[in-house]
């Protein structure tokens, strides 16, 4: 194959040239760049101190651009859902109609730009969008050629109809002409007239061309038969029909004897005196000169090719295609104009060149959009192994993470990326992973949103990854319940024992618990830790306490200390809470708890000691430590004084 | 390509270093003034200054983040011969009103009895570990056992490569059958002494790093060093800034159950490219490892990507034009140059040829663009 090698693209940065480096960094979708010098320690020197932000697919940004990504992500999807177990004879029609689905959003998408290119006041942004209107124009072009070549893939006879019907949409100005002929004062006087017949036969729309001769034989009365004549050739000229019970042999029979019939009016100098008819006629019977001779209502090459196809050769097979495509090329461009990409992509196609094709698309356009899904398709269509067997669906995959890594540096368009990087099977995971643990966790919803589709697809690291980050930045901005249940999506146990320890804190010091919802309905997920398993049991004695379930709040105070979940720093806190328990008429703590609560006042004030002898602590903190001692032995010892005369009385 | 915006960074000195934060958003910058200054992106997609303070006695080289599930955390190097790492604080209130946000230094790390010449934070799957390499050959791996607490920093690791050290890198695969794996270069211009690119390996036994591979090809002076991201394969992939762009590629070599050496690797060289002419400064991956960007002596930033049959091509050139600009932001020129002269960069490589067969701005398309109507479907197909 052809290698072309061409310069790397360069892009001119507004910084300094001699002797000076480029400095640059990656981002997640674009480069910086920067004025510096690498060189000795302690290098100092006179940039310009400016970083510039180079990017590249600017299509991206095109909000009218936007629809079409949007909507053949669609078409996309829908694509990769078709069943594998089909034999492919019976998905062609099924491609086909992707195929033009495709088609018909690229077309969309050209009709809005150029509607905003004529409605602009800018100049500039006019030309812009006239530029990518031409773009689209060309891509269109060239898939709808793929779809009838490769896709379709239409046998000899059909061929031609198609390459007709594809002629026609791409040189719609006609029916503009004609419109503007037809609406004149009298059309057969207008200067454009003829123009529209004869374009009209070039494009093979004969019944069209029938109908505007007729308003001319009508006032042409001298040469009424000649008209006629004309008229009955135009209406003769046979068309195959692929749907009838006739042959291609058969089509060609009849088509053979037209051709003779034509030849016959020329030789015999029928429509001599009319150099419009004769035109006609010349056209008619094939003549090649006289198609080249009106280059500039033809205007391309192909349909030069397509016109003298139609008229020298109807029956073209596909194989043949690739030979008449080439001179008719030679012969319509002049020798002083070189062929241009278009030209060659078309060429490849005609040449049954997929490759080629996909090659020469890549390198003239600037977003992988197109390349990446006719590819994707003509993959579908098992066009791609055939043709070359060792880098068939490699290409595909290629083309579209290069693709959908585009469409990830913009801030909406990454969740179609999603979808692109799930069918593509070899890299496809690892470039979402390494994608998607990159999108900016603006908002919770947004952060949710990446959570859920990294969970759809089992990427636990990514999932543990968002919840740390959320869960941090949670904490740094004081949102502890936030935190606590990111921490807990984490599975994090060491930070959701830090967040606990937070609450605890903030009770200690307000006297209040924040978050309650959140602490009341956490379920299992409390086992992550065990302070946050405190934490939950802790508020719940205070829930009981406020029912005024006492029993069930004492015997859960009692056991939060003997099962030593609670931190030893909170214990004064827990015995301080049993003090109101004990105060209470009824007796509360049985004598058995009522010892063990003694034993851990006992052993928390003999740790305690060294600690209250700080003297970070002020006097009168530590009076008030020392009185809450005092509280609590005093009411204790009540308490058990109650509880024996209680338990005694009801054993008696 | 184009130059969507300029940001006048207003350092009084010359910009060493400038580093993204993991998801695009802030960036900090640094430079000989001493000082270093973070940026935020705004919705709009402008960058804003929202600090700036002076972080050493001498030249800051290089400055990074960390990951951020260890919240907003800096470390910064420079010739003083220390590193130091920065913590943002959520501020008063008024500081928020102003825009401006609160780094405050939770630690330096004196260790180095040279310039510090890279400074490193080691994968995020190994804990928040810092990583330094010094002019005097050493490289140290300091860790902070506490996350919550950024003030302790214990040297774990000291790894002296005898020779001066100019950059350092570590392996991001977190795999389980790639043990961590640091490079480090030299720039030791004496070509006498040997490889200038080493590569260390953790030994789960002996819990130290022991030497792996020294690159012996590469004998000229090292000015940086990059691992690509793994993508989920057995080797690693390595580029070096030389005298050249090289990129190798480590193919770890089948280990024998008993052995507790370290890996032994299978070195091959996968692109080698001389077009910055001499010495080449920086190099560093994308995201996806597609693209490898290089700064060298030609004062060009040159963009090289694999096609899919992994051959190695330059891309695109970002080049100073010589007029550098005083002013302030200038807005992108979206969309245009649709077919131009200046696009294609990422799209030239689809066969390894590269960019342009269209080089100047005729129009691609077909000559009309006459839109009456669409009539794709205007012909029923014949199935």
């Amino acid at each position: 194959m052809e290698e072309v090698d061409v310069e790397p693209t360069v892009t001119n940065i507004p910084a300094a040239r001699d002797g000076m480096h480029l400095g640059f960094a990656w981002g997640p979708g674009d480069i910086l760049v920067f004025d510096t010098v690498y060189k000795a320690a302690g290098a100092t020197g006179s940039g310009s101190s400016l970083i510039h932000v180079v990017r590249k697919d600017e299509d991206i940004y095109s909000p009218i651009l936007r629809k079409l990504f949007n909507e053949s992500h669609h078409i996309f999807v829908g694509l990769q859902t078709i069943r594998e177990d089909l034999p492919s004879k019976n998905k062609k029609p099924q491609f086909v109609s992707i195929s033009k689905s495709y088609r018909s959003v690229i077309r969309a998408c050209m009709e809005e730009l150029q509607q905003v290119a004529v409605s602009t006041q800018d100049a500039e942004l006019a030309t812009q969008y006239g530029n990518q209107v031409s773009i689209l124009l060309a891509i269109e072009l060239i898939w709808n050629l793929c779809e009838v070549l490769f896709i379709d893939a239409v046998p000899a006879g059909s061929l031609l109809l198609h390459l007709l019907d594809w002629v026609r949409l791409h040189k719609a100005d006609v029916d503009e002409k004609a419109r503007e002929v037809l609406q004149s004062e009298s059309p057969v006087e207008h200067h454009g007239y003829w123009d529209v017949v004869v374009s009209y036969v070039l494009q093979g729309r004969l019944e069209e061309a029938r109908q505007m001769l007729a308003k001319q034989a009508a006032q042409q009365y001298a040469d009424k038969n000649m008209y006629k004549l004309m008229d009955n050739l135009l209406s003769k000229m046979p068309v195959y029909n692929p749907g009838s019970i006739h042959t291609l042999t058969e089509f060609d029979v009849k088509w053979r004897h037209w051709h003779e019939e034509v030849d016959r009016c020329l030789q015999d100098k029928s429509f001599a005196s009319n150099v419009h008819l004769e035109l006609i006629c010349k056209i008619l019977v094939g003549d090649e000169d006289t198609l080249l001779e009106h280059k500039e209502l033809l205007s391309t090459w192909y349909h030069f090719l397509v016109t003298r196809l139609l008229f020298a050769h109807p029956t073209i097979k596909p194989t043949e295609l690739h030979y008449y495509a080439q001179s008719c090329m030679a012969m319509f461009l002049d020798s002083r104009s070189a062929p241009e990409t278009l030209d060659s992509i078309l060429l490849a196609a005609f040449d049954f060149d997929i490759h080629q094709v996909i090659k020469d698309c890549s390198i003239a356009l600037n977003n992988w959009w197109f390349v990446a899904h006719l590819t994707d398709l003509l993959d579908h269509c098992k066009l791609l192994q055939s043709h070359n067997l060792h880098f068939g669906s490699n290409l595909r995959e290629f083309l579209l993470l290069e693709y959908a890594s585009g469409l990830f540096n913009h801030h909406s368009l990454w969740q179609l990326a999603v979808d692109y990087f799930d069918h593509c099977p070899e890299f496809g995971r690892v470039y979402l992973e390494l994608h998607i643990e990159r999108v900016p966790l603006d908002t919770e919803r947004k952060a949710l949103k990446v959570l859920r589709i990294c969970e759809q697809r089992q990427m636990p690291e990514q999932v543990r990854s968002i919840c740390k980050i959320m869960a941090k930045r949670a904490l740094r901005n004081n949102r502890l319940g936030s935190a606590l249940s990111w921490s807990i999506r984490a599975k994090d146990a060491a930070f959701a024992t830090l967040i606990s320890e937070r609450f605890l804190q903030d009770y200690c010091t307000r006297g209040t618990f924040s978050d309650l919802d959140l602490i009341d309905n956490l379920g299992p997920a409390m086992l992550l830790s065990d302070r946050l398993t405190f934490l939950v049991k802790y508020h719940e004695f205070h829930k009981l306490y406020g029912e005024k379930c006492f029993t069930e709040a004492a015997k859960l105070l009692l056991s939060l200390i003997t099962a030593k979940i609670a931190p030893r720093s909170f214990w004064m806190t827990l015995l301080t809470d049993a003090l109101p328990l004990l105060e209470q008429k009824e007796v509360i703590f049985s004598a058995g708890q009522s010892y063990e609560l003694m034993f851990f006042l006992e052993e928390l004030t003999s740790s305690f000691k060294p600690a209250t002898l700080n003297s970070d602590k002020s006097m009168q903190e530590e009076d008030i430590e020392l009185t809450k001692v005092e509280l609590l032995r005093l009411a204790l010892a009540r308490n058990l004084a109650k509880a024996i005369v209680k338990e005694g009385t009801v054993d008696a | 390509m184009f130059v969507a915006r300029s940001i006048a960074a207003d350092h009084k000195d010359l910009i060493h270093d400038v580093s993204y934060d993991f998801h695009g958003r802030r960036m900090a910058t640094c430079s000989s003034d001493q000082s270093v200054k973070v940026w935020d992106k705004s919705e709009n997609g402008e960058w804003h200054c929202t600090a700036s303070w002076k972080t050493h006695s001498g030249s800051v080289w290089r400055v990074t983040w960390a990951h951020p599930e260890f919240g907003q955390v800096l470390a910064s190097c420079s010739f003083d011969r220390t590193a130091a790492v920065w913590e943002e604080i959520v501020g008063e209130s008024n500081d928020k009103q102003r825009g401006q946000s609160h780094w405050i230094k939770r630690t330096t790390l004196v260790d180095s009895r040279t310039s510090v010449t890279d400074v490193k934070f080691a994968p995020k799957h190994m804990g928040l570990m810092l990583t330094t390499c010094s002019a005097d050959g050493v490289v140290r791996i300091y860790e902070a056992p506490d996350v919550m607490n950024l003030s302790q920093w214990s040297l774990q690791h000291e790894i002296s490569c005898k020779l001066s050290c100019s950059c350092i890198s570590w392996n991001p695969s977190s795999s389980r059958a790639h043990p961590p794996m640091i490079a480090v270069g030299s720039d030791d211009s004496n070509v006498t002494y040997g490889g200038k690119v080493q590569i260390y390996e953790y030994n789960e036994n002996t819990r130290k790093y022991a030497k792996a591979e020294t690159l012996m090809t590469v004998t000229d002076a090292v000015h940086d060093i990059a691992f690509a991201p793994n993508l989920g394969r057995s080797f690693h992939v390595l580029a070096i800034a030389t005298k050249d762009v090289r990129i190798f590629k480590l193919v770890p070599m089948r280990k024998e159950s008993t052995s507790t050496g370290p890996t032994k690797f299978e070195v091959q060289i996968v692109a080698q490219f001389d077009n910055h002419n001499s010495q080449v400064w920086r190099v560093s991956w994308n995201i996806t490892s597609t693209l490898l960007a290089s700064s060298g002596d030609d004062g060009c930033v040159r963009l090289w990507k694999a096609n899919y049959m992994d051959n190695w091509k330059c891309t695109g050139i970002l080049k100073g034009d010589g007029s550098p600009l005083t002013g302030s932001s200038g807005q992108p020129t979206a969309m245009s140059t649709v077919v131009g002269s200046s696009v294609q960069t990422s799209q030239s490589v689809l066969n390894g040829t590269s960019a342009g067969r269209i080089g100047k701005r005729t129009p691609f398309a077909p000559p009309l663009r006459q839109l009456t109507s669409s009539k794709i479907y205007q012909h029923p197909a014949y199935y």
